[in-house]
């Protein structure tokens, strides 16, 4: 960068310098979408006790884009599937598992592990892009293209506008599943399209925060919330607001400073979740 | 192939870091802990990084940091279960400051960032030295000593901690035991298969036992055959492949095993009176 940019303490003069760049504006753009979407969904997730099976949909991106790239697919394709085949592996077992006796994290451990090894095959025949592997597991939110934004635009007003259609019946079988069974609701089938939801926000997501960092905007500001409000309007849409809270001020400290984005959102996102944990344990 | 001082090291520590973690995951799956391996793993990563930006011996990046880690949830978990909320949220910020610690060790002039991050995260089992692959392997034999000395009380505080905490099981130091035991396992496991890949050790081969068997003892035992059965064939196997990482074979392979197992399970659940009692 030629440029040095340095913070005057000065409101307006220091967001003017924000948005001088567009990849700046790309990147804050990009970033308040992934926050909305990622918490919304994730807000669910940690209601459900999936973070597990959150972070693995997470690193899938790495076969899934190791993969596309050695067959020559478009890289973002290769997260979206990779994504959707564990997310529907996952799925498949958790209908199945009438054994409990915690079989079930064994076989998302094992999901995990192959997606990772596979991914680490796919990047061994394809020596090529051995150099990209740090952007791939730690994104690359600066750069971030004006196509790009309007696509996860599209991904994200299409799955909220879903979520939304589902809301009360997975709220209700994920608070009491038995009874939701009871009533008639679907649960096996609802399991299944929460997972493959989640599989988009984290491949649409990961495209941008990197694969390991996902799990910043999708865990902690939701788990935050739920320390603070039971309520789950007013829960989701905290989980959102730190969501947002934590991407912007990451985004703003990495482009004041020369420490990587990933730490900053990570580091804020720890803040909000210890401060409301403080605050709800003294309630 | 044994001719070869690089692949008898690698055979040397990947037999003994499969019999720990083979007989450790099985506690971990049955005790539903395994997201808690899964952010050690990550944090193992994290202090190789941060060995390598120190300039210490990765090793000690590796023990201090997931010990310290396994300690911290073994404190936040208490007696009750551990929120995976909790986890996520520690380990994300733990993987944040890994990210920073690479982009200093980038800069720092040090060199070999890439290569140490590769490294750290998938393992170079065949670049083990003789003193390190001994070491590797005599710590392994001394966890699965140590879980194999509490089986019994761990089995109860697993199945039932009431129960236990009843008849003066120590619940609470058993919970930290295992938590602890898991740490060195992905320590080791990083300098072997990697930290991401380490979890596959955990828990393919622990999955296929739990389906196979519902006999605490003869699961710990198959868990860890499984685990040494695909670290042998893997190895063997990248050693014919050339373009075959070690560490994705025995992943693989592991895999292929916990897949068969959950098939014979389906099939004897199907047909009755043939089969392990389940």
């Amino acid at each position: 960068m030629s440029v040095n940019p340095s913070l005057k303490f000065d409101l307006i003069a220091d967001l003017r310098e924000l948005f001088a760049f567009p990849f700046m504006v790309h990147a804050l753009e990009a970033g308040t979408i992934v926050a909305v979407f990622a918490a919304a969904v994730g807000w669910y997730m940690v209601l459900r006790r999936q973070s597990f099976a959150g972070h693995t949909l997470s690193l899938m991106a790495f076969p899934g884009a190791t993969g596309a790239a050695l067959i020559g697919l478009p890289v973002s394709l290769g997260y979206y599937l990779a994504c959707g085949a564990a997310a529907i592996a996952m799925g498949q077992t958790t209908r199945t598992s009438t054994r409990g006796f915690g079989s079930e994290t064994a076989v998302i451990g094992a999901v995990q592990t192959v997606g990772l090894a596979a991914g680490y095959l796919f990047l061994s025949l394809n020596s090529a892009i051995l150099s990209g592997t740090e952007t791939l597991l730690f994104g690359t939110f600066l750069g971030v293209t004006e196509g790009q934004v309007v696509t996860l635009m599209v991904i994200a007003v299409v799955a909220l506008a879903l979520l939304a259609a589902g809301a009360r019946p997975l709220l209700f079988s994920t608070v009491d599943r038995e009874l939701a069974r009871a009533s008639g609701i679907p649960v096996a089938v609802l399991d299944v399209l929460f997972l493959l939801l989640l599989a988009l926000a984290v491949a649409a997501t990961s495209q941008i925060t990197g694969v390991l960092l996902v799990f910043a905007v999708l865990v902690a500001p939701p788990a935050a919330a739920q320390q603070l409000t039971s309520r789950p309007l007013a829960g989701l849409l905290l989980g959102i607001l730190f969501a947002l809270l934590v991407v912007w001020l990451g985004l703003a400290a990495a482009y004041f400073s020369p420490w990587p984005v990933g730490f900053y959102t990570t580091t804020f996102a720890f803040a909000v979740y210890v401060i409301a944990r403080l605050i709800g344990s003294r309630r | 192939m044994f001719a070869h001082a690089f692949v008898r090291n690698a055979y040397l520590a990947g037999t003994f870091i499969a019999l720990a973690s083979g007989c450790v995951g099985w506690f971990v799956v049955a005790r539903a802990q395994l997201f808690a391996g899964d952010a050690l793993s990550h944090v193992a990563f994290v202090g190789a990084i941060g060995a390598a930006v120190v300039g210490v011996d990765e090793r000690v990046g590796l023990f201090a940091l997931t010990l310290a880690v396994a300690a911290g949830l073994g404190a936040l978990g208490g007696r009750g279960r551990l929120d995976d909320a909790a986890i996520g949220t520690v380990f994300a910020w733990i993987l944040g400051i890994g990210v920073l610690l690479i982009a200093l060790l980038a800069t720092s002039g040090l060199g070999g960032a890439g290569v140490t991050t590769a490294n750290a995260l998938f393992g170079s089992i065949y670049s083990l030295s003789t003193g390190a692959s001994w070491l590797v392997a005599a710590i392994a034999l001394g966890v699965t000593i140590a879980v194999t000395a509490v089986t019994r009380p761990l089995l109860l505080t697993t199945i039932d901690a009431e129960q236990a905490a009843a008849r003066g099981v120590p619940v609470r130091l058993l919970g930290l035991g295992i938590l602890l035991a898991l740490a060195v396992v992905t320590a080791e496991g990083t300098q072997a298969v990697g930290a991401l890949l380490i979890l596959g050790l955990l828990s393919a081969p622990a999955g296929a036992a739990h389906r196979l068997t519902a006999n605490p003892y003869a699961g710990v035992a198959i868990s860890s055959l499984i685990a040494v059965a695909a670290t042998w064939g893997g190895l063997a196997l990248s050693y014919a492949i050339s373009s075959l990482p070690p560490s994705s074979a025995i992943i693989g392979l592991a895999a292929s095993a916990f897949a068969i197992a959950a098939l014979i399970a389906r099939v004897s659940a199907r047909r009755p009176g043939w089969g392990p009692p389940s």
